[in-house]
């Protein structure tokens, strides 16, 4: 079976200056379809910088990604967007809601890249706050809703497309530690209940230990951990 | 495609109130470009429309050839005569037009007013001459009749005041309309009155025809100057007048558009750095967006839409006061041609509220490009982090 997700000798350099700074050094990677893997490391290891290429964000110095058998370093910048809208659901930090649409609104904007009438989209949309366990705050702006109300606001905005990979950057890096463990519960249910693979970066023992999988990163490299880096 | 414009779109026009101030700068700056703008060129539209107004399509100025004002016109009670008599020619009236040096009402400043001899026939040719307060003149006697213009701009031109002009004093008899043409700048008065005082024996300086149809203008003027006995043309007075406007409406016009122009580019300035700064306040409003699988050109669409929103409220806003402040203000300028002060109207119209909007749509565009493209091309996840 295809794997969900996988880096062959995957390389991400930066020039700052004259400077080349090396960020990723030869990822080798394969997760598999339904894995919660986290992925652990200090500042600057470069783990936001792989999460980001394999959420089709950004494009490899050199290498390939392939995620479910699509190679994405082949595609342009205009399919690889079409793909992030149709395979991808991002969880970020610090939630990043559009401030002036409510939380239903906040769900329903993946849907608009798709051909559902507006009855679908918002029907949609509240399932999948009805899922996070949000329903009753669907008319609520994120400026009138909690952290942890916001990052369900934001993981349900991230499954409304129902995406099969689900990346998430420090999700809980803003939240309180029970707030924080409603979050990891949350995501722990997509992953086994809704069969969602599940990429999460943090800095938090704790986070990670919900995860099935740890990679541990340091200076651009996969060295050591539970996950299966090839 | 049009979804996400739309969602874009309606998310930066939402966001507007919370960057009142810094959106306020566009709408200001181009508010006051089209203001001044409008305002100038409303200046030279008025000026045109006054001279342009007064001429009519039948009636034609019979004079000197080689002059081009009326100012400089010499045509003798015999010419006149001949004229009149000549086929076409419904109407004819000599006229003597010279100036008089009349202190302006609220200075010290003595300027120009035209003073127009005339003969009994000119009432006839000029039917919007109409007398609005008091009497006409009476032939031969020292009286005058001032346009309504002429008596407000001017001191001493009240009915039942004296003026002094040369060895003479005339007496204000009346005030006149004239459906807000330059005639309204003048004072009119019998013509040999207005001979005697300045010394020109019988001589007029034109004649003013009133011809049978507007195509007897061209067969009048081709006779004419295939008289040997004239040295005279006649011109018909919506050439004449179309001439004497355009000298001195262009200079306002250019001044006009240069100042517009000047204003312009700091107002594009203005709307670039607020632009700018819309949108690095959305930096991560925009990223996420273009994460979450949204296109480059929904964005750059939505920030120019933003954009020419805020440069057409500027634009309506900067029409709707000059329109206010101006439409209907009369002021004076000196007509180069005659060299003597012309009152009109600011005339403050659709073309050129429609000029002040496109200018403003235009900046608008222009204030609102760059930004947006910068928006887009910023790579996603340095965009995420807000840098």
């Amino acid at each position: 079976m295809v794997a969900a997700v996988a880096c062959e000798k995957v390389e991400k350099q930066y020039t700052k200056g004259k400077e080349i700074v090396e960020v990723l050094a030869g990822i080798d990677l394969s997760i598999e379809h339904g894995e919660f893997l986290a992925l652990m490391g200090p500042s600057g290891s470069g783990k936001t910088t792989l999460l980001n290429l394999i959420g089709g964000l950004d494009q490899p110095s050199a290498g390939s990604i392939f995620v479910s058998g699509k190679n994405l370093t082949e595609m342009k910048a205009k399919a690889l967007a079409k793909w992030r809208s149709e395979n991808v659901g991002f969880v970020f930090q610090f939630y990043n809601l559009l401030p002036v649409l409510t939380a239903q609104r906040n769900v329903e904007l993946p849907l608009l890249l798709t051909n559902l009438s507006r009855k679908q989209r918002q029907k949609n949309a509240a399932t999948a706050l009805e899922i996070v366990g949000l329903q009753d705050r669907a008319k609520h702006k994120p400026s009138e809703l909690s952290g942890g109300q916001q990052q369900r606001v934001a993981i349900a905005r991230a499954i409304v497309a129902d995406p099969s990979l689900l990346v998430c950057d420090e999700p809980t890096g803003d939240l309180d530690r029970e707030t924080a463990d409603q979050i990891l519960g949350l995501l722990q249910t997509l992953n086994k209940d809704h069969g969602k693979t599940i990429i999460m970066v943090t800095h938090d023992p704790r986070a990670a230990d919900r995860a099935e999988h740890i990679l541990y990163m340091d200076k651009g490299k996969l060295v050591s951990g539970s996950g299966v880096a090839v | 495609m049009l979804n996400q414009i739309r969602a874009i779109t309606l998310m930066n026009l939402f966001n507007l109130p919370s960057r009142a101030g810094s959106s306020s700068v566009i709408v200001v700056g181009i508010a006051g470009v089209v203001a001044v703008l409008v305002g100038l060129l409303s200046m030279g539209a008025g000026f045109s429309a006054a001279l342009e107004s007064t001429a009519k399509a039948d009636r034609a100025i019979i004079m000197r050839d080689g002059t081009t004002s009326e100012l400089n016109g010499a045509m003798s009670a015999g010419d006149r005569a001949t004229v009149r008599a000549m086929e076409g020619v419904e109407l004819g009236s000599g006229e003597l037009y010279v100036v008089a040096a009349i202190v302006k009402k609220g200075t010290d400043i003595s300027s120009n007013v035209v003073v127009r001899g005339v003969e009994a026939e000119s009432f006839d040719i000029r039917p919007e001459v109409k007398v609005v307060v008091g009497r006409r003149f009476e032939t031969g006697r020292a009286e005058i009749l001032v346009g309504v213009k002429a008596a407000a701009q001017f001191a001493g031109l009240e009915v039942g005041a004296s003026l002094p002009v040369r060895d003479q004093i005339w007496q204000v008899v009346g005030h006149f309309e004239a459906n807000g043409t330059a005639y309204e700048s003048e004072i009119w008065a019998d013509l040999a009155n207005v001979q005697s005082a300045y010394r020109r024996g019988g001589t007029s300086s034109t004649m003013r025809v009133k011809m049978r149809s507007p195509e007897a203008i061209a067969a009048l003027n081709l006779r004419l100057k295939d008289d040997p006995r004239f040295d005279l043309i006649a011109r018909s007075e919506v050439e004449h007048y179309a001439s004497q406007a355009k000298q001195r409406a262009d200079l306002i016009n250019n001044f006009g558009m240069v100042v517009g122009v000047i204003m312009a580019i700091g107002a594009v300035f203005a709307a670039l750095n607020t632009m700018y700064c819309a949108v690095g306040a959305r930096t991560v409003e925009i990223a996420t967006l273009r994460a979450l699988g949204f296109g480059g050109l929904p964005v750059v669409v939505s920030v120019m839409i933003e954009a020419i929103v805020l440069a057409f409220i500027g634009g309506v806003l900067g029409g709707l006061l000059v329109w206010l402040a101006f439409d209907g203000y009369t002021a004076s300028t000196l007509n180069n041609a005659s060299f003597s002060q012309v009152a009109f109207d600011f005339a403050v119209t659709p073309e050129l509220l429609k000029l002040g909007l496109t200018w403003a749509l235009t900046l608008g565009l222009i204030g609102g490009l760059f930004p947006a493209i910068r928006a887009v091309r910023i790579p996603i996840t340095t965009a995420l982090r807000g840098e």
